[in-house]
């Protein structure tokens, strides 16, 4: 074994190489999504569908114009909070697979305070927001302490929340419950949400967005920078040594999983208060899914969820030309997905199809190591 | 059978005793709930038994629910466009086969992370059902069968002898599972390369081959589950699984890792959905029904939180085998 | 004898690593040859590649003369290789016969039964109860076996070898796990097997064992081939120095220790281990401030717990754990270091590192929340590193650089990192378990140095290890542990290999 006794030449520079790594880290999420698009072009061809003209019209409708990039924002903005949801716990080792459900506690919880009490708009945009965030937090804080005392794995209890908080929000806003708006009819659905409480746009771009935006360089800072971050990171990198270390692992995976949760409850907040001006449960379908695509597609670094999200979200805001044109259902866009997450959670895939030398070092990511973690 | 703990044996007991006390009071009710509890069990227990085989061979399948869905996805279609349900029966399988095959290959070739494995096959099951769907066809049902003299039995008659062939086929297997399990040289090397590997791999076992024929029998069991909620709904319908896929891995560890024990489990959890059944049914309660449907998935989280640490997974489950 | 087996010029690298260079060895039947070597010098690479489990680069081995063709284990057993491993091949739910039969089961021989391959268990059970009785080694074949001590289970793992018909039997460090008494029945059990015929290779760093059993030894060091000797001819520093290349100092230089006030005190403590059985049970003893007390026994008695309850990991069921006077039974990790008791844990891959940080992150693991690396709440990376590039150079850790993964580096620089973070705290207790085990000889005798450094700084050190010889070369004051209690404490110099070797096994140590 050679020992060169050198004094660290790779402290000097250190950020030219961590952009370095960056761009290279980039190869693998866009030669994953090629291949999707290849796969996923058989798919159509079996189908009937030329998948030339299909992918075309995808991107005429959601990256090409004005209002397309609007659309494509909007829809994008809540896959960042959920993309940023499933990463940030990926970070600790947990593996929140109940998106969906947090997402519609938030969606739920923001629209009620949005149409029940009155409040100046500064006030009133961020309160709701909060109540939204905070009560899918409460959810994701049980979760991680049946996780850290009770061993109950995350990955079912989160699955089985999703569909207890889908029958909760179905019955506080249909006819018997508390929420429901009498002017609905049939339509279980709050009332319309005051206009102090709805997050603007700024000409075609939605404001939410934004926020959305802010919450991902936040929890970057806080993964990367804080002590705090360095605790969660540890634990998810080695539970056992961070106990060793004086870290206490139970508090880490409750408060893990409840900003985590948190950041999904707001992504449903930003729903009702951005989208649709109400919550209606059937507008918030699949999201929770999405931010599992998105968190694996950016790596599970928080800025990367960003672009992943636009992407995902672009595709989706596509589905209603595409069922227009072309009579496809939006579920492709969900075939398009499980396909990309395949090929980014799979490396050696890539790696066999695309013989390039230098993806050698695209490592395998191994996030939940199994019932024990 | 010598490993019948007499806890197991206790709770049989008492849930026989208030079986018949309850069969006194309303036959007809008792009657209803307990074989609502059989049918509702058959597809968790099914589910479970795809999750123990996997597991025991070290192999975590959280895909249960994408494979019933595409299997029963592919049942439903094959028998509707044959009017033969033997063949969509045949083709559910087939197709359980093959997404036991992609699960198998991503998680023990590619060594990838075998609970995203699973939830790749998950998405993509509820994405391609959903895409190819085809609203407004109908199949054969599946048969049922009646055991002669058995079914007139008082209780246990339509309790037991007069369900749907799935029905019978997820007791059946129950008893094949175990006995292959604990009885038979595939058995041994199966728990072997569950629980410790390499300990197989030094006396010769080949460790790949093993895993890969028994995450595909266990997909084809997660099939049968699938084809089993056909059975009951008698056509496909998007997202038909609701969760079960979910609640059978809870099964499977409530049970213990055990086929008995899934059993014990799964005719617990069907009780309750039968019970919950006939009391919406008959309006017995004046509770929103939004609350009832969260009660499976409430106790499937208690069943978690209770069972969790107590049940010890087998100790190789979830870890790619690299070699000796 | 006939001559059974001989590898000739064996060579096989791991990247860089040259494991083993150009390597020979020679066994006849019938006889017992040791193959001795440190920690690293290639002894378990060489039979790994006899057994199949790795490819030779080059070089040719024989098997009763003929070019042995081996490219799997299952192709080493069918011609009659049998290994027993360092780590234990047995799956612990299983019983000993399912053990033993695994990859040969007894099946039905005939009709639907055999189609199917259902057990003959009653058969396979009566197979193994004549193959013990024929080797002297019991076992009862029905018990399962991670109810079983340790003894029991390697004679189970011997038997699996057996059973196949092995005619060469490889031991892999099979003493390490065992006790004085549990070692000398298996010696008695290897000598039984030569004269049936087996050939035996036996792999171990114990010099007294060698000369004990074996006919003849073969040395490695480095992965090179060093030299043979006939056994009747060698002695324990002849041996010793083929084996490290120099003549060894078996003591580690040390002066008189000078003990003050107890630091640590441990009063009746009770313990369970992972799967809720009692590990420890009343122990009681005491550490003082410039003293090292060693904890002998043989791996399993408790010591894991003890520290694990110590050191606030673990829960303590009953007893107290005090430091300095203050009552710290059931603290937090947290609250147990910042009093300044540092742990240089046993398994450390697993507790000790977090693999795929860099060094830098390593040497901060537990104070990365104190100034001057953090400052409220945000780290201050520029003092994290200044500080890890100091313990780098202080603590000798190659390569010298702070940013690569502590996975990329050699169990002994990895152990390094450890001991500079642990020790370079301004501690009063020093927790130190098995500190030395996988390391290489100069990081060894780098760390004996370090922790007598502490001692003489006036710092308690608490040493459990399993190596006696580290225990005897280090400790002021030895407690010996048998099942989770202290059978008896000695002084450093009046204790003897002889009486802690009997206290270790549970015998009373007077008579």
């Amino acid at each position: 074994m050679t020992s060169p006794v050198t004094t660290d030449p790779e402290a000097g520079n250190q950020e030219s190489s961590a952009l370095a790594a960056g761009l290279r880290g980039l190869r693998l999420p866009i030669i994953a999504v090629f291949l999707a698009a290849v796969v996923g072009g058989i798919l159509l061809l079996i189908s009937g569908d030329n998948p030339f003209s299909v992918y075309a019209a995808i991107v005429d409708e959601s990256f090409l114009s004005g209002s397309g990039i609007g659309r494509t924002l909007e829809k994008a903005t809540p896959l960042v909070l959920g993309g940023l949801a499933v990463a940030f716990a990926f970070k600790a080792g947990l593996f929140n697979i109940g998106g969906q459900g947090q997402l519609l506690l938030g969606a739920a919880f923001a629209a009620w305070i949005g149409y029940s009490i009155g409040l100046p708009t500064v006030i009133h945009i961020p309160f709701a927001m909060a109540v939204g965030g905070l009560v899918a937090a409460l959810l994701g804080a049980i979760v991680g302490a049946l996780k850290a005392y009770r061993g109950a794995h995350e990955v079912i209890t989160t699955i089985m929340f999703n569909f207890v908080a889908g029958n909760l929000t179905d019955y506080l806003v249909s006819r018997d419950g508390p929420w429901n708006d009498p002017e609905g009819g049939a339509i279980a659905r709050t009332p319309r949400l005051q206009d102090s409480a709805i997050i603007p746009t700024w000409g075609e771009i939605p404001m939410g967005f934004f926020f959305a935006c802010f919450f991902a360089v936040l929890a970057w800072w806080l993964l990367n920078k804080t002590t705090f971050g360095f605790e969660i990171i540890t634990t998810g990198a080695n539970k056992h040594a961070a106990k060793y270390a004086g870290i206490n692992v139970n508090r880490i995976i409750i408060l893990t999983m409840a900003i985590s949760a948190f950041l999904a409850g707001v992504g449903g907040a930003v729903q009702s208060q951005g989208v649709f001006g109400r919550f209606e449960a059937s507008n918030n379908t699949g999201l929770g899914f999405d931010g599992i695509t998105i968190a694996l597609l950016a790596r599970t670094n928080p800025i990367a969820v960003i672009p992943a999200a636009v992407l995902i979200g672009g595709l989706n805001a596509s589905t209603t030309r595409l069922q227009q044109d072309f009579r496809i259902e939006p579920e492709v866009v969900s075939i398009l997905q499980a396909l990309i997450l395949f090929f980014v959670a799979a490396p050696s895939v890539v790696r066999y199809i695309v013989r390039w030398k230098g993806l050698d070092d695209a490592e395998d990511i191994q996030l939940t190591g199994g019932w024990g973690s | 059978m010598k490993d019948v703990k007499p806890v197991t044996l206790f709770f049989a007991v008492v849930a026989l005793v208030l079986a018949v006390i309850s069969y006194q009071w309303d036959g007809r009710q008792t009657e209803a709930v307990v074989s609502r509890a059989v049918v509702e069990a058959g597809p968790l227990l099914l589910g479970a038994l795809c999750g123990l085989l996997c597991e025991r061979s070290g192999v975590i399948n959280i895909g249960i629910e994408g494979t019933m869905l595409m299997s029963a996805f592919a049942g439903f279609f094959i028998a509707s466009y044959s009017g033969t349900v033997w063949l969509g029966l045949l083709g559910g399988l087939a197709m359980s086969a093959i997404v036991g095959l992609f699960l198998a290959w991503t998680s023990i070739t590619l060594r990838q992370d075998q609970i995203i494995a699973g939830t790749i096959i998950n998405i993509f099951a509820l994405g391609f059902t959903s895409f190819y769907y085809i609203q407004g066809r109908t199949m054969p049902g599946v048969p049922s069968v009646s055991i002669p003299f058995l079914e007139d039995l008082p209780f246990v008659g339509p309790m037991l002898f007069s369900h749907g062939i799935l029905t019978f086929s997820a007791m059946f297997l129950v008893v094949v599972v175990h006995l292959f399990l604990y009885r038979t040289r595939w058995g041994l090397r199966t728990r072997a390369i569950g629980e410790h590997p390499s300990a197989a791999d030094t006396v010769g076992v080949n460790i790949i081959s093993l895993r890969y024929r028994n995450v595909i029998l266990a997909s084809m069991l997660g099939g049968l589950a699938g084809l089993h909620l056909l059975q009951s709904a008698s056509s496909f319908q998007r997202g038909m699984t609701n969760g079960k896929g979910f609640i059978a891995l809870a099964v499977m560890l409530f049970g213990r890792y055990r086929p008995f024990g899934a059993m014990g489990a799964a005719l617990l959890f069907g009780f309750l959905g039968g019970l919950q059944a006939q009391l919406q049914f008959k309006g017995a309660l004046d509770i929103p029904p939004q609350f009832f449907g969260m009660i499976p998935y409430l106790l499937t989280i208690i069943v978690l939180a209770a069972a969790g640490l107590a049940a010890r997974p087998p100790a190789a489950a979830g870890t790619p085998y690299e070699g000796a | 004898m006939a001559q059974l087996l001989e590898m000739r010029g064996l060579t096989k690298t791991f990247g860089p690593v040259v494991a083993n260079d150009n390597v020979s060895l020679k066994l006849d039947a019938g006889e017992i040859v040791g193959l001795l070597g440190e920690n690293g010098a290639g002894k378990s690479t060489l039979v790994k590649m006899l057994f199949g489990i790795y490819a030779p680069d080059s070089g040719e081995i024989f098997f009763d003369g003929q070019p042995a063709n081996i490219s799997d284990p299952g192709d080493a057993i069918a011609q009659g290789i049998g290994m027993v491993h360092q780590h234990f091949q047995l799956v612990p739910p299983l019983t000993v016969a399912e053990n033993i039969m695994l990859g040969a089961e007894t099946v039905a021989h005939s009709g639907v039964g055999a189609f199917l391959g259902r057990m003959n268990v009653a058969e396979a059970e009566a197979e193994v109860r004549a193959l013990s009785e024929k080797y002297g080694l019991h076992v009862d074949p029905s018990a399962v076996v991670e109810d079983l001590p340790v003894g029991v289970q390697q004679r189970v793992e011997i038997l699996k070898a057996l059973n196949r018909g092995a005619r060469l039997l490889i031991l892999d460090e099979p003493t390490a796990v065992l006790t004085p008494k549990e070692t000398d029945e298996l010696l008695k059990v290897m000598r039984a097997l030569a004269d049936e015929g087996v050939g035996i290779i036996f792999i171990t760093h114990k010099l007294r064992e060698v000369l004990a059993v074996t006919d003849r030894v073969t040395v490695l060091r480095n992965g090179k081939y060093i030299g043979s000797a006939i056994t009747a001819d060698a002695t324990q520093q002849s041996l010793a120095e083929m084996m490290v290349g120099r003549s060894v100092v078996l003591r580690v230089d040390k002066g008189e220790a000078e003990p003050g006030a107890p630091v640590l005190s441990v009063q009746n403590l009770r313990v369970k281990d992972d799967r809720g059985s009692d590990a420890v049970e009343g122990m009681s003893f005491e550490v003082r401030e410039g003293e090292i007390l060693g904890i002998a026994g043989v791996e399993g008695n408790g010591q894991r717990e003890m520290v694990e309850a110590i050191t606030g990991i673990r829960k303590v069921e009953g007893g107290n754990v005090v430091f300095g006077g203050d009552d710290f039974t059931n603290a937090s990790p947290r609250s147990v270091s910042e009093w300044g008791v540092a742990h240089i844990p046993e398994d450390r891959e697993k507790d000790g590192v977090v693999g795929n940080y860099s060094v830098a992150d390593n040497m901060v693991l537990n104070t990365y929340f104190k100034a001057p690396f953090a400052s409220r709440g945000i780290r201050v990376m520029s003092e994290v590193r200044k500080w890890a590039l100091q313990l780098i150079e202080k603590f000798d850790v190659r390569p010298r650089t702070i940013t690569s993964p502590v996975t990329s580096l050699s169990g002994g620089n990895k152990q390094k990192v450890i001991v500079a973070r642990e020790l370079s705290a301004d501690n009063r207790l020093i927790v130190a378990s098995q500190p030395t085990r996988g390391v290489d000889v100069g990081s060894i005798e780098f760390i004996h140095n370090q922790l007598v450094h502490q001692r003489d700084a006036g710092k308690g050190v608490l040493l459990v290890s399993a190596e006696l010889d580290e225990i005897l070369g280090l400790s002021d004051r030895i407690a010996v542990v048998y099942e989770g209690q202290v059978v008896e404490t000695l002084a450093g110099e009046s204790a003897t290999r002889e009486r802690i070797g009997l206290l270790m096994a549970g015998g009373s140590g007077d008579s």
